[in-house]
C-alpha cells in the first residue's frame, strides 16, 4: 500500500505531502530530502522505479513537477504509475490545464482531490468522471 | 494568481500567498509570516466573535504556514470550531487542518471525536465523507476506540450513499491496521466480502483493499472471496474495452480493479472447486492472450495499465506454481519484454523472472534468455536494471551455465557500482563452489575475484577457498601455482597476500621442484609484501615463516634472520613480537621431528555448509537469493568440536576446533598461529618448556551463543557440551537480583589442570552502562576425570542492557590448552516482576505507550511448535504475567509485567498473535523505555 505521496519541483519545494504512515516531523523533512535526491539525478532513460529504503518510490516527471510515490516493494510498479497519471490528468481538468502555481494557491483543494482518490493508502476511486463529478459538487457547496 | 481568477477562493489568503513567494530571501519570509502570525492571534483573541469565513480564512493561512515548515501552536480551537459550521468549506478547512496537525491533546480529541460523530449521524453523505476521511487519516487509537464499532455499520447499511461506502471502507481498513484489536468481526463480515458482486465499480475499488487485508489475517472467515473475485474479475477481463464506460482506462477495463482483485487471489491457494478454477485459468489465459493482441492505443498508457494486469496475473500464476502451461507461457511473455524498448518493462521482465526461476516448471525455459540476460548486464544505462540481470542471472544459474554465468558476472565487477560489489562477490563465491565441476575452475575464479575486487571480498569468502583447498588434495598443487603467480602482480591486493600466505605455508613444497618457484624464490616473493600489509596479515605470514623452515629446512637461516630482526623481534604490536620470539625459539630448539609434528599440515575441516550464502542472505534480505535454495541448504548446527570423527587424542584439533564453534569461525585459527597452538599431545612436555605456564597460543576463543538463545525463557538446564566438558546452569531472580550456578562436569577420565573460569561484560555492558554486578568465586585449578566443580555468580542489575556477559573457560588437557568462551543467558527479561492487570487497566497503560520509539514490532515465521500449552509455558518462563480475557481475540497472548533494574522500573506489555494459517506471529512490544522494547523483541523472535 502508499506509505507517502509527494509533490515536488525540482528545486526540491514540496508542493504536496501526504502521508499514510506514522513519522515525525524530523523524518518526514528527512525523507522528502531524500526523495528529492534519488528521483532528480535520474533521467528519461531511467526506469520510473527506484528503490528507497525498505520500499520504493514510483514516479513521473510532468515538466518541472515530480509526482511520488511511496509504496511496498511488493505492490504492481504499473498500477501506481498509471495511479499518478490518472491522479494528474483529474488535476489537469479540475484545474483546466494545471501548472503548478495552482497546487500552490489552492493547495487545500488538492488534498480534497487526493482523499477523493487515495485514501488510507489505497486507491479509492479511479473513474476521472467521477471524481470529477463529485469535485465539481463540491465546487458549488458554500 | 490563477486561484483567485477562478473566483471561489479566500481573497487574504491568496493575498498571503503572493507575499509570501515576492519575499526576496528567507528573513524577509519570516518577517511576513511573523506579521500574519500577530495579526491572525489578535483576531483569534479579539473580543469580536469572528464569523465562519474569516475563521476559515485565518486557520486556512496558519495551515499554509505550517506546511512551509513553520510551528504553529495556536488555532486548533477554532479549526475544531469549523467542524461543528453547517458549510462545507468551512467544515472541509477544519478537518484538513485537524488531519495535518494531529494533536494529542486529549481535550481536543473529545471535541474532535465528537463533532465526527454529529457528521457520521448527519445523513449528508458530503459531510459523512469529511469525517470518514478524517479518521482515515489520522488513525489514532481514541478514535478507534471511538468509531471502530460504528463504520462497519455505515459500510453495510443497505441505505449508504457509494461514496460513502468507500470511505468507510478504507476509513475500517485503517482502523483495522492500526488497532485491529478494536475492530471486531461479526455479522459485517460476510456481508463486506459481498461487496465484491457490489454494481459500483468505485465501491468494489475501495472494499477489495479491506477485504484483502481481512483475508490475510483470517484466511478461513473470508474464503468465500475466492469465487466471488473470481467471477468479478472474468466479468472484467472478458468485457469489451468499451464496456465499462467510466472505469476504461486508455481502452483497458478497469485495470487497478483487475490487479486489486488478482492481488486478492494471491492470498489463498488455488481454487479447489473445478469450475471456479477453470474459470480463473481461463481469465489468466485472456490476459496473457490480450498482451500478444496488437495494441489498441499507442499511448504509453494504454500499454502501462495492460500490462499492470499481465503482471500481477503473473504473479498470481508464480503463487500457484502449479500450471507448468501457463508458467511456461508467463515466462515467454517476459521473454518478449527483455528486449523492449520501454526501461521500465526490461526493469519488470527481470525482476518477475527471477521468481519463475526458482520454479521447477519454468526454470530451464528462464534460461533460454541467458544471453538477452548478459547482454543487459553489460549494456543497460540504469543500474538498478543492470542490477535486476546479476539477480536473474544468479537465480538461473545451475551446473549447466555456471561457467559462463560466472565469467559475465566476474568481468562485470570491473565496472560495476561501488553499491553493488560486495553483493556480486558473495555472489559469485557462491556460485563457483556451488557448481565447481572442477576445483581448480573455482580456485581460479576466487583468485580472479580477489584481484578484481579484493576491497569487496569478506573473510568469509576467502576463509572458504582456503577450507576448500585443505579439504582437497586434487587441488593443492594447483592452487600453489595459482597464487604463487597472481603474487607476482605488483601490487596485488592484501587478500591475495593472505590467501598465498596459507596456502604456500602449507603447499609450498608441491611447487618447490620447479627452480622458478624455489623454496627461497616463494619466501622473497612472500616476504616482499610484509611491509604493505596490515598487522593481522603480517602475523598470518609470520605464521607461514615458520611453516616453510619445516617444509623447506634450507629456507631456516634466511627465516631466523629475518625474525631475528629488531623490526620483528621488537616490534611494538604484542602479537607480532610473540609471534616472532615464539616462531625463532621453535626453530632454534626444536628438532626436526618435533617440528614436524608440530608444524604437521593442518587437517581437514569438517565439511560445512558454506557461510558466504548465509552472510549474503543476512546482506540482502529474502529476495535477492532464492528462498527455497536457502531453506534448502540443510544448517549444521556449529558444535563445537566440529571434528566429532577425531578423537580427542587430536590434539591438534581440540585445540584449533575449540575456537571454531559457528562455521564462519572455521579458519579463525589462522589469524591466531593455529599451527602451532595445535599442539600434539607426544610433544606436550616440550611445548610446555617452550611455551611456559601460560601457554600463550591459546586460539582466540570465537564466542559460542548457541546455548543462549535457549534459556531466555527458562532459567535450568546444560548451557554447552562437547566431548571434553559440560556446563550447567541453574539461576534464580528476585527483584532486580539474580545468582547463577554454574556446574563444570570433566567427562573425560583425565585431569583438567590450570582450570580457569572469567566472567567479564564486553564493551558497553560495562564501561557505558555498567549494568551488572558480577561475583565469582574463582574455582579449583584441578578438575579430576569424571569430577563437577561449582562456581556462583552475583548478578545486580543496574540499569537496562542488552549484551551478554561472556565466560571464558581455559584448561588444559593432555598438552592442549582448551578455550572457550560463552554468552551467559543473562537476559533483561530476567528481572521481570510479572503485573496482573484488568483488560481497561491494559488498553490504558498501552495507550500510554504511544510513542513510536517505545513500540517494537516483529513479523516473523514460527520456528516451533504453535500449540498453546507450549506457547504459554515460554511466555510465562519469560518471567511477565499472561493475562486472560484481555484481548478481544482470543488467539492472542498478552502479558503484562515490570522489569526491577537498580535505577528504575521498567514497564513493559507485550502481544503475541499468532497466525496459524500462515504459520507467522507478529510480536508488539511497548516499554516505557525504548531500548528495552527493542532488546525484547530480539529476544522473543528467536523463541517461537
Amino acid at each position: 500500500c502508499i506509505r507517502f505521496i509527494l509533490i515536488q519541483n525540482r528545486a526540491g519545494k514540496t508542493r504536496l505531502a501526504k502521508w499514510y504512515m506514522q513519522f515525525d516531523d524530523d523524518e518526514k523533512q528527512k525523507l522528502i530530502e531524500e526523495v528529492h535526491a534519488v528521483v532528480t539525478v535520474r533521467d528519461a532513460k531511467h526506469t520510473n522505479f527506484v528503490e528507497f529504503r525498505n520500499f520504493k518510490i514510483i514516479y513521473r516527471r510532468y515538466a518541472g513537477l515530480y509526482f511520488c510515490i511511496c509504496v511496498d516493494v511488493t505492490d504492481n510498479n504499473l498500477a501506481y504509475l498509471e495511479g499518478i497519471h490518472n491522479f494528474v490528468e483529474v488535476l489537469n481538468e479540475y484545474f483546466h490545464n494545471v501548472c503548478e502555481l495552482d497546487l500552490v494557491f489552492n493547495f487545500y483543494k488538492v488534498y480534497t482531490v487526493v482523499d477523493e482518490m487515495f485514501l488510507a493508502g489505497e486507491i479509492r476511486e479511479t473513474s476521472q468522471t467521477k471524481v470529477l463529478k463529485q469535485l465539481l459538487m463540491l465546487q458549488s457547496l458554500e | 494568481m490563477p486561484a483567485v481568477s477562478k473566483g471561489d477562493g479566500m481573497r487574504g489568503l491568496a493575498v498571503f500567498i503572493s507575499d509570501i513567494r515576492n519575499c526576496k530571501s528567507k528573513e524577509a519570509e519570516i518577517k511576513r509570516i511573523n506579521k500574519e502570525l500577530a495579526n491572525i492571534r489578535s483576531k483569534f483573541k479579539g473580543d469580536k466573535a469572528l464569523d465562519g469565513y474569516s475563521k476559515k480564512k485565518y486557520v486556512c493561512k496558519l495551515l499554509f504556514i505550517f506546511l512551509l515548515g513553520h510551528d504553529i501552536d495556536f488555532g486548533h480551537m477554532e479549526a475544531v470550531n469549523l467542524l461543528s459550521s453547517n458549510k462545507y468549506t468551512e467544515k472541509q478547512i477544519g478537518y484538513l487542518f485537524i488531519s495535518v496537525l494531529v494533536n494529542s491533546n486529549s481535550e481536543l480529541i473529545r471535541l474532535i471525536n465528537n463533532a465526527i460523530k454529529n457528521d457520521l449521524s448527519s445523513r449528508n453523505p458530503t459531510f459523512m465523507c469529511l469525517a470518514l476521511h478524517c479518521i482515515a487519516n489520522v488513525g489514532s487509537r481514541e478514535m478507534a476506540e471511538a468509531f471502530a464499532s460504528e463504520i462497519p455499520r455505515i459500510l453495510v447499511a443497505g441505505d449508504t450513499m457509494d461514496s460513502v461506502k468507500q470511505s468507510a471502507a478504507l476509513c475500517l481498513l485503517r482502523l483495522y491496521k492500526t488497532s485491529p484489536d478494536l475492530v471486531l468481526m461479526g455479522e459485517w463480515t460476510s456481508r463486506v466480502v459481498h461487496l465484491l458482486n457490489d454494481q459500483h465499480m468505485g465501491v468494489v475499488t475501495a472494499a477489495i483493499s479491506l477485504i484483502t487485508c481481512l483475508s490475510q489475517k483470517n484466511p478461513d472467515e473470508f474464503k468465500t472471496c475466492v469465487s466471488l473475485a473470481v467471477s468479478r474479475l472474468s466479468r472484467i477481463v472478458s468485457s469489451a474495452s468499451t464496456d465499462l464506460q467510466d472505469y476504461t482506462y486508455y481502452f483497458v477495463p478497469a485495470p487497478w480493479l483487475s490487479c486489486k482483485l488478482l492481488r486478492l487471489l494471491q492470498c489463498y491457494p488455488p481454487p479447489e472447486d473445478g469450475a471456479v478454477k477453470g474459470r480463473l485459468v481461463e481469465c489468466l489465459e485472456t490476459i496473457l492472450n490480450k498482451a500478444q493482441e496488437p495494441p489498441k492505443s499507442k499511448k504509453v498508457q494504454h500499454s502501462n495499465a495492460k500490462n499492470a494486469i499481465l503482471f500481477e496475473a503473473i504473479s498470481l500464476i508464480i503463487h500457484y506454481d502449479s500450471e507448468p502451461n501457463l508458467l511456461v507461457r508467463a515466462c515467454n511473455q517476459l521473454g518478449q519484454f527483455l528486449q523492449h524498448r520501454e526501461t521500465n518493462l526490461r526493469y519488470l521482465a527481470l525482476e518477475s523472472m527471477c521468481t519463475l526461476a526458482s520454479s521447477e516448471f519454468s526454470h530451464e525455459a528462464v534460461k533460454t534468455h541467458i544471453e538477452t540476460v548478459i547482454n543487459a548486464l553489460k549494456t543497460e544505462r540504469d543500474v538498478s536494471v543492470r542490477q535486476r540481470a546479476a539477480d536473474l542471472l544468479y537465480a538461473m544459474c545451475d551446473r549447466s551455465n555456471a561457467k559462463q554465468i560466472v565469467a559475465e558476472m566476474l568481468s562485470y565487477l570491473e565496472t560495476a557500482d561501488y553499491s553493488i560489489r560486495e553483493e556480486m562477490v558473495l555472489k559469485v563465491a557462491i556460485l563457483a563452489e556451488k557448481y565447481a565441476v572442477d576445483y581448480s575452475w573455482y580456485v581460479d575464479t576466487i583468485l580472479n575475484l580477489i584481484r578484481i575486487a579484493g576491497d569487496y571480498v569478506s573473510e568469509e569468502v576467502w576463509y572458504r577457498v582456503i577450507q576448500i583447498v585443505i579439504n582437497r588434495d586434487d587441488v593443492q598443487g594447483y592452487a600453489a601455482k595459482t597464487v604463487f603467480e597472481a603474487l607476482q602482480a605488483p601490487a596485488c591486493h592484501e587478500n591475495m597476500v593472505k590467501v598465498g600466505g596459507y596456502i604456500l605455508g602449507e603447499f609450498g613444497n608441491l611447487i618447490a621442484g620447479d627452480p622458478r618457484s624455489s623454496p627461497l624464490v616463494q619466501f622473497n616473493l612472500l616476504h616482499s609484501k610484509f611491509h604493505l600489509c596490515s598487522v593481522p596479515t603480517r602475523a598470518l605470514l609470520l605464521s607461514a615463516y615458520i611453516k616453510f623452515i619445516n617444509l623447506f629446512p634450507e629456507t631456516k637461516a634466511t627465516i631466523q634472520e629475518v625474525l631475528r630482526c629488531d623490526s620483528q623481534i621488537r616490534n611494538s604490536d604484542v602479537e607480532l613480537q610473540q609471534r616472532a620470539v615464539e616462531y625463532l625459539k621453535l626453530s632454534s630448539i626444536a628438532s626436526t621431528d618435533v617440528l614436524a609434528t608440530v608444524l604437521e599440515e593442518m587437517p581437514p575441516f569438517p565439511e560445512r555448509e558454506s557461510s558466504i550464502l548465509a552472510k549474503l542472505k543476512k546482506k540482502k534480505g529474502p529476495g535477492a537469493v532464492s528462498v527455497t535454495e536457502l531453506e534448502d541448504s540443510k544448517r549444521e548446527g556449529g558444535e563445537l568440536n566440529g571434528g566429532g570423527d577425531r578423537g580427542p587424542d587430536t590434539a591438534a584439533m581440540a585445540a584449533s576446533n575449540a575456537s571454531t564453534p559457528s562455521p564462519s569461525a572455521d579458519l579463525l585459527g589462522i589469524r591466531s598461529a593455529a599451527p602451532v597452538g595445535a599442539a600434539p599431545a607426544s610433544a606436550g612436555s616440550l611445548l610446555v618448556d617452550v611455551f611456559s605456564e601460560a601457554g600463550p597460543i591459546a586460539p582466540s576463543a570465537a564466542v559460542n551463543d548457541d546455548g543462549f538463545l535457549r534459556f531466555v525463557c527458562k532459567n535450568n538446564g546444560v548451557l554447552f557440551e562437547n566431548q571434553l566438558l559440560q556446563i550447567g546452569i541453574k539461576s534464580e531472580y528476585r527483584q532486580n537480583l539474580g545468582r547463577m550456578y554454574l556446574f563444570y562436569g570433566n567427562k573425560t577420565s583425565v585431569q583438567f589442570a590450570s582450570f580457569t573460569t572469567t566472567v567479564s561484560c564486553p564493551g558497553e555492558l560495562q564501561s557505558h552502562i555498567l549494568s551488572m554486578h558480577l561475583c565469582t568465586k574463582p574455582v579449583e585449578p584441578l578438575v579430576e576425570g569424571g569430577a563437577q566443580i561449582q562456581q556462583v555468580l552475583n548478578i545486580e542489575c543496574l540499569t537496562d542492557f542488552s549484551d551478554a556477559p561472556l565466560l571464558n573457560i581455559k584448561f588444559r588437557y593432555g598438552g592442549a590448552l582448551q578455550n572457550l568462551t560463552l554468552k551467559l543467558p543473562v537476559t533483561i527479561n530476567k528481572f521481570f516482576q510479572p503485573t496482573e492487570m484488568t483488560s481497561s487497566d491494559f488498553f490504558q497503560r498501552w495507550k500510554q505507550l504511544s510513542q513510536p520509539q517505545q513500540e517494537a514490532q516483529k513479523i516473523f515465521k514460527a520456528n516451533h511448535s504453535m500449540d498453546t500449552e507450549v506457547l504459554k509455558a515460554k511466555l510465562l518462563g519469560l518471567g511477565t504475567a499472561l493475562l486472560d480475557n484481555v484481548d478481544p481475540n482470543p488467539e492472542n497472548y498478552v502479558c503484562a509485567g515490570v522489569i526491577q533494574t537498580k535505577g528504575q522500573q521498567v514497564g513493559c506489555l507485550l502481544r503475541l498473535e499468532p497466525n496459524a494459517q500462515a504459520q507467522m506471529y507478529r510480536l508488539t512490544l511497548r516499554c516505557s523505555k525504548d531500548s528495552v522494547s527493542r532488546r525484547l523483541c530480539e529476544l522473543l523472535a528467536e523463541q517461537f
